[in-house]
């Protein structure tokens, strides 16, 4: 009896498209339309060369930030960021634990998960700016627009990682809860937030960090905080006081990032 | 005392996972539930406290139809049935004692389990079961700090903290190795024993479940096949179960297993007599 032959050459099969020629077509269609795309880019050499002037004003005022001269009103703004930034996590969090509940489909009746999913899409189709926009346009410039546009983003940040973070967790220990006769509430409290206590912990920090990155992009639509002051050095042209503020916002995220994965490493 | 009339559960997906099975569990019996993966053991057990809806079919605790129950009604049943899992379901995050004390809130109000300030009754009596199963030391400690035999122990005094009139309980032994398996079912079946406590145990294990119960029910692909006494599980009755195996071989090994213990046991007591 002879050993049968087997095959001495083995390849991958193609996992996504099957047909060949179909996988060709794919693959020089995107290619072809790249090419076009970037040759549809318009560059004004012209402007550029005039810019290059302006923007080297600007370098030149971060390499010498000026803290002094404007610090009064950097001070003012940055109080106000981290107040706003504060409140609107801790608001937006407390808010978000209900919908988050609310959103997860392995605890939540169709009716409930429907409405809570409905808000979560809401706060995430807005983009904060736009949200910015409008309560500044309904309370006026200051704090209180900034704090609700932050809120509300909250709301949507962490409600939908909360409830998929609820989705995943381990079944077996709900069930287990279940089965001595515990209450929807007791199952949430006692099976649910011990596995993902962790985690929302984790993303409120995180939470806190962008926060307070977008309170100082929203101040520049009038929603209060260093980004309105960031707004007033720019159209100043005090490059050397913008620079002062950007250094202090990156040296704070650089901090809270810091801060938050201790803290994160801390709560496992 | 335990009815089980004419049970039969069909999935979703059209699985009859349970066809007629009907039994009943007098005081005081340990029953063991026997039957290759995939004949519906675990579906069976969760039918009773309704952790899975059965289609139809009737479960009777002490007269009370199980089957016909409203949420908050099943809520004051399931409370008085313990239920033991495979793997432990401990709450990971919580202390033992918290998972012990979970036992309880079927009786407790919401505020009192979610400010952890259960009756002094309850917490004597976790205490009490904690020192039963032999792990007061550890009552402090995060649930996963603890081995898998603990773990299960926890498991145990959890089921037992809810004052059950039944305990339910899906393969103990599953994740543990041979002489840890041997101390959580002879540790179940003496506190069956103390309690006149009926029990149904999933498992898998043909030998440690003729070894532990009074009786074994077989099932085959979600019918009851067998249903007698240990000693009358015979070869064919074996084989009619889970087809055709060499069962002396395998009762062999098990055995040597349980001889070894013994050996260790008999080691551990001269041990202690020489101190």
């Amino acid at each position: 009896m002879t050993a049968p032959a087997y095959p001495t050459r083995w390849r991958r099969p193609p996992q996504l498209v099957k047909s060949p020629v179909l996988r060709w077509a794919l693959t020089i269609g995107a290619v072809l339309y790249l090419v076009l795309a970037f040759g549809s880019i318009e560059v004004n050499w012209a402007r550029v060369s005039v810019g290059i002037e302006r923007g080297q004003r600007f370098i030149a005022g971060f390499l010498q930030p000026d803290f002094t001269s404007r610090w009064r009103d950097i001070s003012t703004g940055l109080v106000e960021s981290l107040t706003m930034t504060l409140t609107s996590t801790v608001v937006g969090v407390l808010i978000s634990i209900p919908i988050g509940i609310g959103a997860a489909r392995n605890i939540a009746p169709v009716w409930l998960y429907t409405v809570c999913r409905g808000i979560i899409a809401a706060s995430r189709a807005l983009q904060e700016i736009i949200v910015a926009i409008f309560f500044v346009a309904l309370f006026g410039f200051g704090a209180f627009a900034g704090f609700l546009t932050l809120s509300f983003a909250t709301i949507g940040f962490i409600g939908k990682l909360l409830a998929e973070d609820i989705e995943d967790i381990d079944e077996t220990q709900a069930e287990a809860i279940r089965a001595t006769g515990a209450s929807w509430l007791q199952v949430i409290n006692y099976a649910i937030q011990p596995q993902v206590m962790p985690r929302l912990i984790g993303l409120s920090v995180y939470r806190l960090d962008i926060n307070f990155r977008e309170s100082a992009v929203i101040g520049i639509v009038g929603a209060g905080g260093i980004g309105g002051t960031l707004n007033t050095a720019l159209s100043r042209y005090e490059y050397d006081s913008a620079g002062a503020i950007l250094m202090i916002i990156i040296g704070i995220v650089m901090l809270s990032e810091y801060l938050s994965s201790i803290l994160r490493r801390w709560v496992k | 005392m335990l009815r089980v009339e004419g049970l039969t559960k069909v999935y979703k997906t059209g699985d009859k996972a349970l066809s007629d099975v009907s039994f009943d569990v007098p005081k005081g019996q340990v029953v063991g539930l026997i039957g290759p993966s995939g004949a519906g053991k675990s579906t069976l057990i969760r039918c009773v406290n309704r952790l899975v809806e059965p289609t139809s079919g009737k479960v009777l605790l002490n007269d009370l139809d199980i089957t016909r129950l409203r949420s908050g009604e099943l809520r004051r049943a399931r409370r008085r049935i313990g239920m033991i899992f495979q793997e432990y379901a401990l709450v990971e995050r919580l202390t033992v004692m918290e998972n012990v004390l979970s036992g309880r809130l079927g009786y407790v109000p919401f505020w009192r389990s979610f400010t952890r300030r259960f009756p002094g009754a309850d917490i004597a009596k976790a205490f009490r079961l904690l020192d039963r199963v032999g792990l007061t030391q550890h009552a402090d400690k995060r649930a996963d700090a603890l081995s898998g035999g603990q773990r299960q122990r926890v498991g145990i005094a959890r089921a037992l903290e809810q004052d059950p009139e039944l305990l339910l309980i899906d393969e103990p032994t599953a994740s543990l190795d041979p002489k840890t398996s041997r101390q959580i079912m002879r540790l179940i079946v003496e506190i069956c024993r103390e309690s006149g406590l009926p029990a149904i145990i999933n498992i898998h294990d043909v030998v440690l479940a003729q070894q532990f119960s009074d009786r074994i029910i077989g099932l085959q692909s979600g019918r009851v096949v067998f249903d007698g006494a240990p000693a009358d599980l015979t070869h064919e009755a074996l084989t009619n179960i889970y087809g055709e195996e060499d069962w002396t071989a395998m009762r062999q090994g098990a055995a040597e297993d349980a001889a070894a213990e013994a050996e260790d046991r008999a080691e551990a007591q001269k041990m202690l007599g020489a101190l």
